[in-house]
C-alpha cells in the first residue's frame, strides 16, 4: 500500500482502473473494467481532501455523500460507507460503473483542476460490489396495508419499488419481458455491466417482499382502471423511451441494417451471441457500420467487434470531442479497435445481389453555427460523396416515446409523446406518477433512478395523507 | 410457465394449443398476437389468438410446423409448460358492416381462420378464399368449411389438385366484379397479399393484410417488425399487424422476412439431428 500522510494528498494521478488488455477483451463478453482491489481503493480514498463545501456532491444528480463515503472507504468501513451511498441511492454498483462521471461529481472535483478528479465512479462500484449493509433492512414481513403498482422494472421502477417497499407498502412491478432491469439488461451490454449485478438488484427487492410480475404489458395486458379494481390504490409508469428513430434513408429497411435497441437485445436479452444453443439468430457482419455518437452507438459497436467483425467503423455526425458518450466508452472502443469516422452522413444502403446490406454512401460534413443545444450544427460539403463495404449496419440515433405512454391511463403527454409531471413526478390524474425516460426523454440511469426514489415520496406522503 | 391444457392436431403439421392464461384471456381481441417463448434458450414468436375464453381462463392459439421452434412447440403435450407468454399485443382487427372475404394463404390460414370465425360469430357475411401451391399445403380447409359453408369457400391452387387452378386474385376478381363484397381481408405470402391488394384497388374495395414481419420484443422497443406503409415506417407489433394492403411497400416486408433463411435453416437442421430417432 502506498505511504499516505494523515487525510492530506500524496499523489496527483488516480490509481488507474484494472483493466482487460484491449485485444484480449475484445474477443469475449467479459468485463472490461475488472474494478478496484481493497489497496486501490484505499489508496484512491485517501487522495480525498473531504471538502468542507464538497463540489463533488453538487454534481450528483442524487447528492450522494461523496466525502463521508469516502471516508469510512479510507477508515476500512466499508459497510458503513454502502449505508451513506444507500440513503441516497439505490444502485452504487450500477451507477459506479454506467454515470457519466466526467460530466457528474468527478467534473466537479476540485482536485479535477490541477490532476485527476478523485475516481468516484470507481469506489462507489468498490462499496457497491464488495460490502454489505451494516444498517439491517427492514424486512418489511408487516406491511402497511396500501397497494401501490409499478410500471416497468428499469432503474426508475426498481427505485421505486424499493423506497415504497422500505416504506411497507405492497409493491408489485410490471414488466414486459420475461426479465426485469429494462435497458440494464436488454441494452447496456456484459462486458459493461454484469448482468448477474442487474439480477442481485432485483433479487434485493424481492427479498424485500416486493412482487415482479413478468410478461405483463400494461396498456395491452391490463390497464390502470383494471389495476385500481384489483385494490392498487397509485401507479407508477417507468417504460422508458422505447421507439427508436431510425435515419430515413433509402435501403434502411434492408436486411443486415439493425437500429441498436434490436441488435443489443438479441445479444444481451436473447443470448443471440451463443446461437444455435439459443435460438435467436443475429448478424455477425465483417463490415459493420454503427451511426452515433453516444453511449448506445458505442456498445453497439463494442457488441459488433465481440460478434467477430473484422472491421467496425463508427460514423458520427459531428467530431468526436462532440460525441455524448462516457469518455471511458470511447476510450475503450478506441482501445479494442473500433475507428471513429468524424463528420459523416449517411445517404443511402446499397444492397447486394442476395438483397442484403453491402454498402453505405456516405457524404462528409463540417462544423458551422452552433445550433440551440450550443453545439456547432454539421453542414454537408457539396460533392463529398463516397461509399465503404458495410454487411451490418446499425443505427443508434436515439428514441421516441414509448406508445404504452397513454395507453395505461389517460395522462397528459407533451408535444413529443412524454410524460408530462410535477416536480415529485405526479402526472395529470391524481392517481398516477412517472418517472425516468418516459419522462425526460433518453436520459441516465442516475436520473431515471433518481425520479422513481422522488416519486416514491410523493405516492407514500399522499396515500398515507401526511 | 404457461400450461397447455389441450393440444389438437389438425393435420401433419397444424396443431392447436389451448393453454392457461387468465389475465390475459379477459384482454384478448381478434387480430391481436401473443410471443410465445417455448423455453429457456427460445426465440420469442408471434402467433394469432384463435380464441380466448375470460371465464375458464385460457387463450388459444394455431400455429404451423415451420421451422425450430414451431417444430419443437409440436412436441409439447397436455400438461406441458410453455416458458413465456406475452400478449395481447396488437391492435384488433377492425370488423367495419358489411360483407367480408377472407383471404388467406400458407400458414396464414391460421392466421386467417380465427379471423373468420370472429367476423362470422359477431354477424358478417363472409366467404373465405384459401390459396395454396398444391393440395397438401392448404391447412384447416374442414374448418373452413364447416364455418362458412361450401358456397362460401373457394379454393385455388397453382397446380390445380384441388379447387380451382389458379391463384387466390381469380375468385376475389370475381367477387369484386359482382359487387358482393365490401372488405377484404388478406394473410399469407407477401405475392399473395401484393396481387390482392392490387385487384381490390382496381375495383376500389378496401382492403386490410395482417403483415407478419420478424419481430423480438413485440412492444415497439426494437423495431426489427418495421414495415413501410404509405412511404412511412411503421411498427408492425404496435401500430398494427392490420394495415390498408394498397399502401404497403411489399418488397421492403418480403426482404426483410428473409433476414435470417440461413440461420433458421442451420437451427432446423441442427434440431431435426439432435432429435431425429435415427440419431439416438
Ligand atoms: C444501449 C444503452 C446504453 C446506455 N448507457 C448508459 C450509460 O452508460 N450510463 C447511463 O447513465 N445511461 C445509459 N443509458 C441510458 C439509461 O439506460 C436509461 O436512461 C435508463 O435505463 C432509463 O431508465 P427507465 O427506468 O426510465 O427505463 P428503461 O430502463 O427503459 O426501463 C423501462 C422498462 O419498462 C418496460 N416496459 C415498457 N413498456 C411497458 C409496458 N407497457 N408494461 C410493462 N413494462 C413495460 C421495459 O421492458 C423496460 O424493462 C443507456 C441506454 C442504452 C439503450
Ligand atoms: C403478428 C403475427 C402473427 C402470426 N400468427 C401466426 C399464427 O397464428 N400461426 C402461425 O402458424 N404462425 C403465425 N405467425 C408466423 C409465426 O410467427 C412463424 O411461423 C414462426 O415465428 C416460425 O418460427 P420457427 O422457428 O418455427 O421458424 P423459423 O425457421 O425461425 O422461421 C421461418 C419463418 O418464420 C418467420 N419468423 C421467424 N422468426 C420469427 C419471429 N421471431 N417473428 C415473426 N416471424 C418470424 C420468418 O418469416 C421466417 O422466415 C405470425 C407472425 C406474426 C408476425
Ligand atoms: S451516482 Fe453517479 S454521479 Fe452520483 S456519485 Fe455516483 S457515480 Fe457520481
Ligand atoms: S470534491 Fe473531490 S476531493 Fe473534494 S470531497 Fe469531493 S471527491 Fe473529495
Ligand atoms: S417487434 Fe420490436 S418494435 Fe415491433
Amino acid at each position: 500500500m502506498p505511504q499516505v500522510n494523515g487525510n492530506k494528498p500524496v499523489f496527483g494521478t488516480r490509481v488507474p482502473a484494472r483493466e482487460e488488455p484491449p485485444h484480449v477483451r475484445a474477443t469475449n463478453f467479459g468485463p472490461v473494467d475488472t474494478g478496484y482491489t481493497r489497496e486501490d481503493a484505499i489508496a484512491e480514498a485517501h487522495r480525498c481532501l473531504n471538502c468542507k463545501k464538497p463540489l463533488c456532491v453538487q454534481g450528483c444528480p442524487v447528492g450522494i455523500n461523496i466525502p463521508g463515503f469516502i471516508q469510512k472507504i479510507r477508515e476500512e468501513k466499508c459497510g458503513e460507507g454502502l449505508d451513506i451511498v444507500r440513503e441516497s441511492s439505490m444502485l452504487p454498483s450500477i451507477c459506479g460503473r454506467v454515470c457519466p462521471q466526467e460530466n457528474q461529481c468527478e467534473g466537479k472535483c476540485v482536485l479535477g483542476k490541477k490532476g485527476d478528479p478523485i475516481a468516484i465512479g470507481q469506489l462507489e462500484r468498490y462499496l457497491g460490489d464488495n460490502s454489505r449493509h451494516k444498517a439491517k433492512e427492514v424486512m418489511c414481513r408487516y406491511k402497511n396495508g396500501h397497494r401501490v403498482a409499478v410500471v416497468g422494472s428499469g432503474p426508475s421502477g426498481i427505485a421505486c419499488a424499493a423506497e415504497l417497499a422500505r416504506q411497507r407498502f405492497e409493491v408489485t412491478v410490471f414488466e414486459a419481458f420475461f426479465e426485469g432491469g429494462g435497458v440494464l439488461t436488454y441494452g447496456i451490454p456484459e462486458f459493461r455491466l454484469p448482468k448477474s449485478i442487474v439480477k442481485r438488484e432485483i433479487s434485493g427487492l424481492e427479498s424485500l417482499g416486493v412482487n415482479f410480475e413478468y410478461n405483463a404489458v400494461i396498456g395491452r395486458f391490463a390497464d390502470a382502471q383494471d389495476l385500481y379494481d384489483e385494490g392498487f390504490e397509485a401507479i407508477y409508469v417507468a417504460v422508458g423511451a422505447g421507439l427508436p428513430k431510425f435515419l430515413n434513408i433509402p435501403g434502411e429497411n434492408l436486411p443486415g441494417v439493425f437500429c441498436a435497441n434490436e441488435y443489443l437485445t438479441r445479444v444481451n436479452l436473447m443470448k443471440a451471441n451463443r446461437f444455435p444453443v439459443y435460438d435467436t439468430p443475429t448478424k455477425h457482419g465483417k463490415n459493420a457500420v454503427i451511426f452515433g455518437g453516444g453511449n448506445v452507438a458505442m456498445d453497439a459497436a463494442r457488441t459488433a467487434l465481440r460478434l467477430g467483425a473484422e472491421k467496425v467503423t463508427l460514423a458520427y455526425r459531428r467530431g468526436e470531442a462532440e460525441m455524448p458518450a462516457r469518455r471511458a466508452e470511447v476510450h475503450h472502443a478506441k482501445e479494442e479497435g473500433v475507428e471513429i469516422m468524424e463528420l459523416v452522413s449517411p445517404l443511402e444502403f446499397v444492397a447486394d445481389e442476395n438483397g442484403f446490406v453491402s454498402k453505405v454512401k456516405l457524404e462528409r460534413m463540417e462544423l458551422g453555427e452552433p445550433d440551440d443545444s450550443g453545439r456547432r450544427r454539421p453542414v454537408v460539403i457539396p460533392d463529398s460523396e463516397f461509399e465503404i463495404p458495410c454487411d451490418v449496419a446499425i443505427t443508434a440515433i436515439g428514441t421516441n416515446a414509448n406508445p404504452f405512454a397513454n395507453m395505461i391511463g389517460d395522462v397528459k403527454l407533451n408535444k413529443w409523446g412524454y410524460i408530462e409531471t410535477d416536480e415529485d413526478g405526479r402526472t395529470s390524474d391524481p392517481r398516477i406518477w412517472a418517472g425516468g425516460d418516459i419522462v425526460t426523454g433518453a436520459a441516465t440511469v442516475i436520473l431515471a433512478m433518481g425520479a422513481g426514489k422522488k416519486a416514491a415520496n410523493s405516492i407514500a406522503k399522499t396515500i398515507l395523507g401526511e | 410457465m404457461y400450461k397447455i391444457l389441450k393440444k389438437t392436431q389438425y393435420s401433419e403439421k397444424v396443431y392447436k394449443f389451448r393453454v392457461q392464461a387468465p389475465q390475459m384471456a379477459k384482454k384478448a381481441q381478434a387480430g391481436q398476437f401473443l410471443m410465445v417463448r417455448a423455453d429457456k434458450q427460445g426465440e420469442r414468436v408471434p402467433f394469432t389468438f384463435a380464441d380466448w375464453n375470460p371465464e375458464e381462463g385460457w387463450v388459444e392459439f394455431i400455429f404451423m410446423v415451420i421451422g425450430k421452434t414451431t417444430q419443437m412447440l409440436a412436441t409439447f403435450q397436455e400438461g406441458d409448460r410453455i416458458q413465456d407468454l406475452t400478449g395481447p399485443l396488437g391492435n384488433p382487427t377492425e370488423m367495419e358492416d358489411g360483407s367480408w372475404c377472407v383471404i388467406g394463404g400458407g400458414v396464414g390460414l391460421a392466421i386467417a381462420y380465427p379471423v373468420a370465425r370472429m367476423l362470422k360469430s359477431s354477424g358478417h357475411d363472409v366467404d373465405v378464399i384459401m390459396g395454396a401451391r398444391t393440395e397438401d399445403l392448404l391447412l384447416l380447409t374442414d374448418q373452413f368449411r364447416e364455418l362458412v359453408g361450401d358456397e362460401h369457400l373457394h379454393i385455388t391452387t397453382d397446380d390445380g389438385s384441388v379447387g380451382e387452378k389458379g391463384v387466390v386474385t381469380l375468385p376475389l376478381e370475381r367477387m369484386c366484379e359482382a359487387k358482393s363484397v365490401d372488405h377484404v381481408f388478406a394473410v399469407g405470402p407477401v405475392p399473395m397479399m401484393k396481387f390482392s391488394a392490387l385487384t381490390c384497388e382496381k375495383y376500389g374495395v378496401p382492403i386490410t393484410a395482417s403483415l407478419n414481419p420478424i419481430m423480438v420484443d413485440g412492444t415497439g422497443m426494437c423495431g426489427c417488425c418495421r414495415v413501410t406503409v404509405d412511404g412511412k415506417t411503421k411498427f408492425a407489433c404496435v401500430d398494427g399487424p392490420d394495415f390498408d394492403a394498397t399502401k404497403v411497400d411489399w418488397n421492403d416486408l418480403r426482404a426483410r422476412q428473409g433476414s435470417y433463411r440461413t440461420e433458421e435453416g442451420q437451427a432446423l437442421k441442427d434440431y431435426e439431428e439432435a432429435t431425429c430417432a435415427c440419431h439416438k
